[in-house]
């Protein structure tokens, strides 16, 4: 029995680290789309920041600088996403796809011709990332069974940015529904000329989500190359960014239900990981792949409206004009 | 979302009356001038020449006959998805998944050349080339019909489908068509009768030597698929279609043209093209199945699609150009070790940048100065 209950602490905390990135990412996503920018640079941005900490920590030795260089690093990419569509009205997903592919040739060429170790970092000491923190009583409460496991697997026992992508998701939710600026950006998608005409910048109003987003974006990179692991290797978004754009429209562009999507995703990949081969009751051995591949069906199903239905912002992807 | 999104990039026609021809003729050159000059502060960031570095990937690209078979294979690739890219733009729908189309209809060919192995060529050649046709084109299919019968919207859609034609394709090459008794996910080879004559075996059989590279048969698909292409979308009513509903849907509608069925069609025909860049990679140089093998050429696509600016010809161009940027960045890796091929990427996607988002950016000065 005991072993069981191990067995699920441990897939829900796998589900946990899985999912901070995406949690991060996905709401940096959804302030960029709530105000009417499509944002489907997430993964160009992960990178960028995963490269400028691990780069930052290596040389530096010390994990907060990295995080900081990170989000410094993607907040930029963010604010190009903007010059580009904000102030010169570019075509948005043309601008988020031609960022993810120069972010995934600069970092792997930087980090080739800095580092020499074929693209990847130097791996980083203790001090210089996001190491597990042990929560008071983790260790005493090992005897307890149940509560006792699940407390020490599941809640002790991450690093930093995990609590803090825990932390964040009500307070985006504060911030998008009960703040000034949340309403502001919420009106911005929907309806700009509304906007505009009780006289706040639509510009103005974007550019600030699109700096929250390379800020949330920032922190998800860093994660992964400074605290999940502990270097930058190419390419090591591997989709997850495209992913957290998935949840975000599986969560209809709302901060609980992305937070759900994410937990769902993360919970798909942790089952594969740890299934990997073993027969299961009824379905016989399930090809890993195909759990892969469910958050992408799922969120197809989701935009064909076999499962609810996705509305996204309305004036998502129309760059605004302002009439002269 | 809807069509909006992409209508910045089909907007170039209203504002092109004034000066018809300087502007699309310069801006290419303009545009690559830009990345090349970004790319340029990337090479003094890791500490290398650039002048130097261009002068080498130019001469690797070009400098002697294998270099030039060697870049004329790549752009074939090039061709076949920025042509898929570009019959897709002209609908208004911005196809990102030509990367999972072309991974299926090169299932499509895999296969057939599997069982194939005692048929004449031409007539495997023949079957291939709708194998791979009808393999990318149903894997766009279904994005298609999402959006013109359920309002999906068809960047995630496609994207999601490479995420799945991925999943989908490792599935197979690890479980099923793998070669007994190897590690590697991958088939084992195909008959020989199945591959695509290269063109310097053909040149050679006529009398002529020319230098040994990996340019097959499948480049005059490529050349047939462009005029396809142009008679498509500028000599048939489907092609009108598509064009009137790229350009405004409101006025299409009241046309008489039928939206979902426009749409449906441009995704098929987009996908068919991006299925058939399998022919050039699986059966003319492989010659088997390999794990993503269209390494990347689906996003290449989007980049000599703008730069093309949809047209066969500019697409031509663009794909000769970036076949160049290919080859020539490998050349230039064994020159300067700094320098690896994923600088060829920050160039493609650099150009993406500037072609694409930033046309406006560029358009306004640059007509203001010529007119």
């Amino acid at each position: 029995m005991s072993e069981t209950s191990l067995l699920v602490a441990l897939l829900a905390a796998a589900t946990a680290r899985g999912a901070a990135p995406l949690v991060l990412a996905a709401l940096g996503g959804l302030f960029a789309e709530r105000s009417g920018i499509v944002d489907i640079g997430l993964e160009g941005k992960m990178l960028a920041s995963a490269f400028g900490a691990a780069a930052t920590a290596a040389v530096t030795g010390s994990a907060w600088a990295g995080l900081g260089a990170g989000v410094a690093a993607s907040v930029l990419v963010s604010l190009v996403h903007g010059f580009a569509c904000i102030t010169h009205n570019g075509n948005q997903v043309v601008s988020g796809m031609a960022l993810n592919i120069t972010l995934s040739g600069l970092t792997a060429a930087l980090g080739h011709a800095w580092f020499h170790e074929g693209g990847q970092t130097p791996l980083l000491g203790p001090g210089a990332r996001f190491g597990p923190i042990d929560l008071p009583g983790a260790a005493a409460s090992a005897g307890v069974p149940g509560v006792g496991t699940a407390y020490r697997e599941l809640v002790s026992g991450h690093n930093l940015l995990v609590y803090l992508a825990a932390a964040i998701v009500p307070v985006v939710a504060w911030i998008v529904y009960r703040t000034r600026f949340g309403l502001r950006l919420r009106a911005v998608g929907e309806s700009p000329d509304a906007v505009d005409t009780a006289g706040i910048s639509v510009s103005a109003t974007r550019y600030r989500a699109l700096v929250m987003s390379g800020v949330l974006c920032g922190v998800s990179g860093a994660y992964l190359s400074i605290a999940h692991h502990a270097s930058f290797i190419r390419d090591m978004s591997a989709g997850k960014g495209y992913l957290a754009l998935a949840a975000l429209i599986f969560g209809q562009w709302r901060p609980v239900p992305t937070l759900g999507a994410c937990l769902l995703f993360a919970f798909a990949d942790a089952l594969q990981a740890r299934l990997q081969g073993t027969p299961l009751p009824l379905f016989g051995v399930v090809p890993v792949q195909l759990i892969q591949a469910i958050p992408y069906i799922l969120t197809v199903c989701l935009l064909a409206g076999f499962v609810g239905r996705a509305v996204p912002p309305r004036a998502i992807g129309v760059p605004y004009l302002k009439e002269r | 979302m809807g069509r909006e999104i992409i209508r910045g990039v089909n907007a170039s026609a209203s504002s092109r009356a004034r000066c018809r021809w300087v502007a699309p003729a310069l801006l290419p050159v303009i545009n690559l001038a830009l990345a090349l000059l970004l790319s340029a502060v990337v090479v003094v960031l890791i500490g290398e020449n650039p002048a130097r570095a261009l002068w080498l990937l130019a001469n690797g690209a070009v400098g002697n006959a294998e270099a030039v078979g060697y870049t004329l294979y790549y752009a074939t690739n090039f061709v076949f998805t920025g042509l898929a890219v570009a019959v897709a733009f002209h609908g208004g729908l911005f196809n990102i998944g030509a990367e999972g189309q072309a991974y299926i209809g090169g299932l499509g060919v895999a296969l057939l050349c599997l069982g194939a192995g005692g048929w004449p060529t031409a007539l495997v050649v023949a079957a291939a080339v709708v194998l791979a046709a009808a393999g990318g084109a149903a894997w766009a299919f279904v994005p298609g019909w999402l959006q013109a019968r359920r309002g999906s919207h068809v960047v995630i859609t496609t994207i999601m489908f490479n995420f799945i034609a991925s999943a989908l394709m490792t599935h197979l090459l690890v479980n099923v068509l793998i070669k007994p008794g190897q590690q590697s996910p991958e088939t084992r080879e195909f008959d020989p009768n199945t591959w695509l004559p290269q063109l310097h075996d053909v040149a050679r059989s006529l009398g002529w030597e020319i230098g040994r590279s990996p340019l097959n048969l499948s480049v005059l698909v490529a050349l047939a698929a462009g005029a396809v292409v142009w008679i498509y979308l500028w000599h048939t009513r489907w092609g009108y279609e598509l064009r009137a509903l790229g350009h405004n849907e409101t006025a299409a509608v009241y046309g008489g043209i039928l939206p979902a069925r426009t749409v449906i069609v441009a995704m098929s025909i987009s996908g068919a093209l991006a299925g058939l860049m399998s022919l050039n990679e699986v059966m003319g140089v492989q010659h088997r199945l390999l794990l993503n093998f269209p390494g990347g050429a689906g996003y290449v696509g989007i980049a000599v699609a703008l730069m093309g600016r949809n047209h066969p010809l500019g697409i031509g161009l663009a794909a000769v150009l970036f076949g160049a940027l290919y080859q020539g960045g490998s050349e230039l890796s064994f020159d300067m070790p700094n320098l690896t091929r994923d600088m060829v990427v920050v160039i493609q996607g650099l150009i993406i940048l500037v072609c694409g988002a930033l046309e406006h950016a560029l358009r306004g000065p640059l007509e203001a100065f010529v007119r």
